[in-house]
């Protein structure tokens, strides 16, 4: 796992608090943990993921922070300097209103930004489909890393049938009609 | 179940309280180490802010149609469904210490549930932090079967309900933290002989090192007793479900490993210590007269590694795991029916133990 604050060195300080109900993990590295005085703000029971985004605006001019923290989102109407403080998002809106500031975060926590996962079957059977399609590439692509070609060639195969089925099936089953 | 008016038809909870949860059973592969797999989802409906955000009278629309969606589908059959404002502190803290709620979903104070079924090895919190925790549990270490069970409800549950989901970031959570697949994968692990040998920061360092996580029993802020350990994936998002589960599976197969290794040693070097160690336990617990609930948790660690180890005349797996669950505070009073000091708490839980381990190594009667 990489360092939350630098992006660069692996995590190697991982902090779990509550305070005021409020719950946050943090994962830094050595460097940036003596840095940020995280050990002794840990201490205090004041560190959360609302740290972290303080963090990473640092470099911002105020007037910069400020226009950031008054993004809004349009639905639920959390400021973005909300978010920053609790480390919730208020709706499924949000994702969207401030996806600028979400990209860098996620890639900060998860290390990637694309879902690659299952997902909800009303998309109907063709987009599950073709995710599924994207998850065996990805697959293929790590079989042939670890030169394991007999489960690569199997993966390719299982990619060719799930593509003819693709074709066959339309992701919009009544554009048929 | 609950009637039309939401009266429970009979008292769920005494109903749970009658048999043992899924992770007490003491079976399943590697018992003798994992004592449960959970697998949980988090889910969220498009249309309603996240539970923290939303109106009272939003979250009660989402307890509704929830609980709606959950008695629909297969998986949920024949489950019990409890509004944790209908249940007294006391019933929502032994929902708590069966590892059925978080701690705030424990609070009462929101509209808030949960649906119970298959003998707690699947349950549905609604409106925690996010408006759905699905969780499956399974004893033993069993991961693909805890998926393939969370896996199964999930897909039930959606078609019924509209879920927060993005093509580029997955499921929305409340927490980013938990956005993608929203899956936490755990498996709650008792590693005494590497705690002993003092190998265990090295151990959990490393498994920090590849993106796992490390908590106690009781999951997020609670520390570590009796040697167990409950180690989750971390991350949720640009990694699969299946990609999440077989490095957990992998990571936990070396630790396996490493603490059986560590136990060969142990018993290799230091026989007479160990099982001195394991009996002065057993002993205490065997005979004590009042006890703090840690105190059992920590011998209970000590007995379970002379189980594992195969000294005979010790209980069984499972007596020593429910008593992990029974001893604690909310269960005892329960129990014995009144409001209990805490010292009162001791002596009731020293009577208790006593009388279980009297089952278990089959002289009947506590003495």
């Amino acid at each position: 796992m990489v360092c939350q604050v630098c992006g660069k060195n692996p995590a190697t300080v991982h902090f779990t608090e509550i305070h005021d109900n409020k719950m946050s993990e943090i994962h830094v590295c050595d460097r940036c943990a003596e840095e940020r005085g995280l050990q002794a703000a840990s201490k205090k029971g004041k560190f959360d993921i609302a740290d972290l985004l303080a963090g990473m605006v640092d470099g911002m001019t105020s007037t910069e922070e400020e226009r950031v923290g008054s993004v809004q989102c349009p639905r639920c109407g959390l400021l973005y300097s909300a978010f920053k403080e609790t480390g919730r998002l208020g709706c499924a809106e949000c994702y969207t209103a401030f996806q600028f500031q979400l990209r860098p975060l996620l890639r900060r926590i998860h290390g990637d930004t694309r879902h690659r996962g299952k997902a909800p079957t009303r998309d109907g059977v063709g987009a599950n489909r073709s995710r599924q399609i994207h998850r065996l590439h990805d697959e293929l692509q790590r079989a042939v890393e670890r030169e394991e070609f007999e489960h690569a060639a199997s993966i390719r195969d299982e990619i060719k049938r799930l593509e003819s089925e693709l074709i066959e099936t339309p992701a919009n089953p009544e554009a048929k009609t | 179940m609950s009637d039309p008016n939401g009266h429970p038809l009979e008292h769920p909870i005494d109903h749970l309280l009658a048999s043992p949860s899924p992770w007490l059973l003491g079976e399943g592969p590697h018992a003798d180490l994992v004592l449960s797999t959970r697998i949980r989802l988090a889910r969220n409906l498009q249309s309603v802010p996240f539970t923290h955000r939303a109106r009272e009278e939003q979250l009660q629309g989402v307890l509704v149609s929830v609980s709606k969606a959950a008695k629909q589908s297969a998986s949920f059959e024949g489950g019990a469904f409890l509004r944790m404002n209908e249940i007294s502190a006391v019933e929502r803290q032994i929902l708590v210490e069966r590892r059925l709620v978080s701690h705030e979903l424990g609070d009462g104070s929101k509209p808030r549930g949960i649906v119970i079924a298959d003998q707690e090895r699947l349950s549905l919190m609604i409106n925690e932090e996010d408006h759905l925790r699905l969780q499956a549990m399974t004893p033993g270490f069993q991961l693909a079967e805890a998926w393939a069970r969370a896996d199964a409800a999930d897909d039930e549950l959606d078609p019924a309900l509209d879920f927060a989901f993005s093509d580029e970031i997955g499921y929305l959570t409340s927490c980013p933290t938990n956005a993608g697949t929203g899956l936490r994968a755990s498996v709650l692990i008792h590693l005494p002989a590497l705690v002993l040998l003092d190998e265990i920061q090295k151990v959990l360092k490393s498994i920090m090192s590849v993106g796992l996580n490390v908590r106690g029993l009781y999951g997020e802020h609670s520390e570590v007793m009796g040697n167990l350990f409950q180690i989750s994936n971390q991350t949720t998002l640009g990694r699969s479900e299946h990609d999440s589960i077989e490095s957990l599976e992998r990571v936990t197969r070396q630790i396996i490993e490493t603490e059986e290794r560590a136990r060969e040693r142990m018993m290799r070097d230091a026989r007479v210590q160990i099982e001195d160690k394991v009996w002065r336990a057993y002993g205490t617990l065997r005979f004590c007269r009042s006890i703090h609930a840690r105190e059992v948790i920590n011998l209970c660690s000590a007995v379970r590694l002379g189980a594992a180890l195969g000294l005979t005349g010790l209980c069984p797996l499972n007596i020593l795991n429910e008593l992990l669950v029974i001893t604690q505070p909310a269960h005892l009073q329960r129990r014995f029916g009144t409001e209990l000091t805490p010292a009162e708490r001791n002596v009731y839980r020293a009577q208790l133990v006593r009388e279980r381990l009297a089952v278990g190594d089959g002289t009947g009667a506590g003495t």
